[in-house]
């Protein structure tokens, strides 16, 4: 793992001892090709560690980015220093876990991989938390990855693609395994459709990474340079992340788009995002929450529950973004630091060379060896620093947008509730003053429009009721998923910070017999 | 604030020369110092069984300018010219957390009470790290004195330790200035004479050679490790504010996440102990070293240039006393004067060898010593942070 490698979380142990995948062909045909090989049914829990997957393509394209590569990238990544030969299955830590059968179970090693939160041994008894989650979701089998980002065509026009694989066991699919090709424009229009339809009836539509004119453009001029490989590869794991949220999502799941756009080979192309973006999206949404918030509303003791958690998102969304700005400080000072130490055993090397005391000057040069794999520490860190931590944080805040949106969506229909029943309060005024000015005519209008606003009124308030019930849903929800994902993640960074440690206690205490032997 | 360092921490904290201050004749210590403002004022204190002395015990309080006075008296001083004169303690220098505690103060109102108060504890400690830092110099310069054969019976010496009032401190007047400022101009005329001149001992030629080079690459390491100290320093302080942040999220927090920001919470606090040992450990074992021996190297150079110059010295007066010779006029004045010239070069010469091979032998000794501590230390904080992250991660994993 050279030092020009790019930002990426620390690659797995055991990752280098794969075979190849013997040939995996292109793409969406699923004969004789075996990306998968479905294990026994994985349950709901399959869910939880994908965030955690989500990380782990990333090494492979640290080393190389060309579909060539891509079969043992894929083996390496699915084996996670599992060491099973004969299981080609991307989601093999999951279903490893889950299932009773497989022998691999026992193989992990400890420590240095990403693991799940939810680690099941053969043995493990199911906890009360995973048995309630059986409950909830009932046999939600769906796992999905996006892998392989290609970059096609040249010049401004290029763009990059990305494998979108699925696997899973739900009847509506037309296969078990398939994988299409997407585009990141592709995503953005899965959701401005999902917004469309869902988010009026408060469903909490998870966002799309933003766009990034600067970073795309470094892509399209062939920027062959370590950030825009960081950006890609952000972009990707981003991506995934994205899309694990959507199918998590049991109504989501269910909207025919989703299902087109993890099954369907070509896509129209989708128009339009380059001006609506996710983030343009949520700003509106943003202000007009503002707007919204500054009205005081209390209807029923229920609505506390709403303000109360509207103003827990407002203030969790400030501590998010506090944090997120000292994670981001944190990943700078470790580059930095990163940068000094590598100068630093340069100079120590010249140091070494200069040292006319044989033994001294041995010690010195190791040194400088001991700080060049010190460096190398450092960069990994950052990565893990970041792709982990930063990036889960970033998410949230763009997640708690989307919450804010769907009170908001709520707000807007107790309104037009309220509104309606004002419009037919003075429809019935109005009735109310024909009848003493007694026309006759107007008056059958009037009795007309009254019953068409009484409808609409009855209408409304069921909206508005139904409404509040989703929303209410879907926070508890998103509070749960939240919960899982950040101690997933936690313990996905501690791992890499326990690693980093166990390889610097290796690396000084190689070096402490060279000191020794000073003389 | 005063700051009494006991003998364990002393035992620690001088490690950048070794096997000082063993001789019961004359031992010293700095006690204690107190620091107001910008001034540090340290106590010496003096423990001898020699009869030079008028008092066996007694302390004495010395400043800094006090310090470097006795070191260039001691360079200026001829006798020495063939000794290697332990360079001079650098001045105390609190900028950097000076700076720091004016940034925080700056950012207090965007921080929480507690986020706040361990910021300030953290300055407040990198606060002591300098000041018992330069406390350490000061102890250590005396104690190289001390323990010379030579310079521990010199007579500046012996006022700087016993004299016990204000010593009129010699500050640099206008006149002293000029004059050190023409001591380097002609120090780097003698970097030209040394390197020109043409060696006629292989010992010196390999000296020469050696200390010339060791010397740049030692100032280029010196710099570069105190930019990663500092760095190492950065990240440890984020884990300060990273853990505070996280402690205000876990209180707003009413979901089971609220235990895990806790723990998550009180791990960086833990964790950021230990990197800020590891910052500091690192830079006294490390960028220490480094520094006080590319200070040394600068000595041991200067020692060179005195020999060259003395060896030019001789070679020109070879050169007066053929002319004279030539010119049948004041032959005897010249060959006394090439006597002196060759006596005083012979005399540098051989003190100078031995003062270059302890000097090496010294070398290597501390870089042993230290290179070791530093490994041990790193292990021992990477030991620590591993337990650390594996109490957490199965705290959390049991959850």
């Amino acid at each position: 793992m050279a030092a020009s490698s790019p930002r990426n979380p620390p690659p797995l142990r055991g990752a280098e001892n794969q075979d190849p995948l013997s040939e995996m062909a292109d793409e969406d045909s699923d004969e004789g090709e075996d990306i998968f090989v479905g294990n026994s049914n994985p349950v709901a829990e399959s869910f939880q560690p994908d965030t955690a997957n989500g990380e782990e393509p990333a090494d492979l394209f640290s080393e190389e980015e060309t579909s060539t590569a891509v079969n043992s990238s894929i083996t390496t990544f699915k084996s996670n220093g599992v060491h099973s030969d004969n299981e080609n299955d991307l989601f093999a830590e999951v279903s490893v876990e889950l299932s009773m059968e497989n022998p691999s179970t026992t193989a992990k090693t400890s420590g240095a991989e990403f693991t799940p939160s939810l680690t099941l041994s053969a043995t493990q008894p199911r906890s009360m938390e995973q048995l309630e989650e059986e409950k909830d979701e009932d046999s939600f089998d769906m796992d999905v990855a996006v892998t392989n980002p290609e970059k096609i065509g040249d010049g401004m026009n290029a763009y990059m693609a990305y494998k979108v694989s699925t696997r899973t066991t739900l009847p509506m699919f037309r296969n078990r395994t398939f994988s299409v090709w997407r585009r990141f424009s592709d995503f953005l229009g899965l959701y401005e459709k999902l917004s469309v339809k869902h988010s009026l009836n408060g469903c909490i539509i998870p966002p799309p990474p933003e766009k990034s004119v600067v970073g795309m453009t470094k892509v399209k001029v062939g920027k062959e340079d370590s950030s825009s490989a960081d950006f890609v590869e952000r972009r990707r794991a981003a991506l995934e992340r994205y899309l694990q949220r959507v199918v998590c999502h049991p109504s989501l799941l269910q909207d025919p788009d989703v299902r087109e756009f993890l099954e369907r080979d070509e896509l129209p192309r989708a128009v339009g995002t380059h001006t609506l973006s996710g983030a343009g999206f949520l700003k509106m949404i943003n202000r007009a929450s503002d707007a919204v918030s500054k009205m005081t509303i209390k209807i029923s003791y229920s609505d506390a529950w709403f303000d109360n958690k509207l103003q827990e998102v407002e203030s969790e969304d400030l501590q998010l973004r506090k944090l997120h700005a000292v994670v981001d400080s944190l990943v700078n000072h470790r580059k930095e630091l990163c940068g000094n130490t590598a100068v630093f055993a340069k100079s120590m090397a010249m140091l070494g060379n200069s040292e006319d005391n044989t033994a001294l000057s041995r010690a010195l040069s190791q040194l400088a060896e001991v700080e060049d794999k010190m460096e190398t520490l450092h960069q990994e860190q950052a990565a893990s620093d970041f792709f982990i931590l930063a990036e889960l944080l970033a998410d949230y805040i763009r997640l708690l947008g989307a919450v804010r949106g769907c009170f908001e969506q709520r707000m807007k229909t107790w309104q037009r509730w309220q509104e309606a029943q004002s419009t037919l309060q003075k429809k019935r005024e109005v009735e109310a003053k024909l009848l003493w000015a007694n026309k006759p005519d107007k008056l059958q209008q009037a009795k007309e429009e009254i019953t068409e606003w009484e409808g609409k009124v009855t209408q409304y308030e069921r909206d508005f009721d139904r409404i509040s019930v989703t929303v209410r849903k879907e926070f508890l929800r998103f509070e749960k998923e939240k919960s899982k994902d950040f101690k997933s993640q936690i313990v996905k960074y501690l791992e890499s910070l326990l690693q980093s440690q166990q390889r610097l206690v290796m690396f000084w205490e190689a070096f402490l017999p060279e000191a020794k032997a000073i003389a | 604030m005063t700051s009494t360092l006991d003998d364990s921490e002393k035992e620690k904290a001088r490690s950048v020369s070794v096997d000082l201050n063993n001789d019961a004749s004359l031992l010293i210590d700095i006690p204690d110092a107190l620091c107001e403002r910008d001034k540090v004022k340290f106590t010496v204190h003096t423990k001898t069984t020699l009869s030079s002395f008028q008092k066996p015990d007694f302390s004495v309080p010395r400043q800094h300018e006090d310090f470097i006075w006795l070191h260039d008296t001691l360079v200026e001083t001829e006798d020495y010219a063939g000794l290697i004169i332990p360079p001079a303690p650098p001045k105390p220098d609190f900028e950097s957390p000076r700076e720091k505690m004016h940034k925080l103060g700056e950012g207090e109102a965007t921080m929480t009470k507690e986020e706040y108060t361990k910021m300030k504890q953290e300055l407040e400690a990198e606060y002591l790290a300098v000041f018992k830092k330069t406390v350490q110099v000061h102890e250590v310069f005396l104690q190289r004195l001390s323990s010379h054969p030579i310079l521990s019976k010199d007579r500046n010496f012996q006022i700087f330790l016993e004299y016990d009032q204000d010593l009129s401190v010699r500050r640099k007047n206008a006149k002293e200035t000029f004059g050190s400022f023409f001591k380097n101009m002609v120090k780097s005329a003698d970097e030209v004479i040394i390197s020109g001149i043409k060696e006629v001992d292989d010992f010196f030629e390999q000296e020469k050679t050696f200390l010339l080079d060791y010397s740049s690459k030692i100032k280029d390491s010196t710099a570069r490790a105190e930019k990663m100290t500092r760095s190492h320093k950065n990240v440890a302080d984020d884990y300060i504010h990273i853990s505070a942040t996280l402690n205000s999220l876990s209180v707003d927090d009413n979901t089971a996440l609220k235990k895990h920001l806790e723990k998550f919470a009180d791990l960086f606090e833990k964790l950021r102990k230990v990197e800020g040992r590891v910052a500091s450990d690192e830079e006294l074992k490390l960028t220490e070293l480094l520094r006080y021996y590319m200070l040394d190297i600068q000595a041991a150079k200067d020692l060179l240039y005195r020999r060259a110059r003395a060896l030019a010295d001789y070679e020109n007066s070879n050169k007066a006393l053929d002319k004279a010779r030539l010119k049948s006029k004041d032959i005897t004045q010249a060959e006394e004067h090439q006597q002196q010239c060759l006596q005083k070069f012979d005399k540098l010469s051989e003190s100078g060898k031995r003062e270059l091979t302890s000097f090496k032998g010294r070398r290597v000794v501390a870089f042993r010593k230290n290179l070791i501590e530093m490994a041990e230390l790193e292990i021992k904080h990477a030991k620590n942070n591993m337990a650390l992250l594996q109490g957490c991660i199965e705290l959390l994993k049991s959850n």
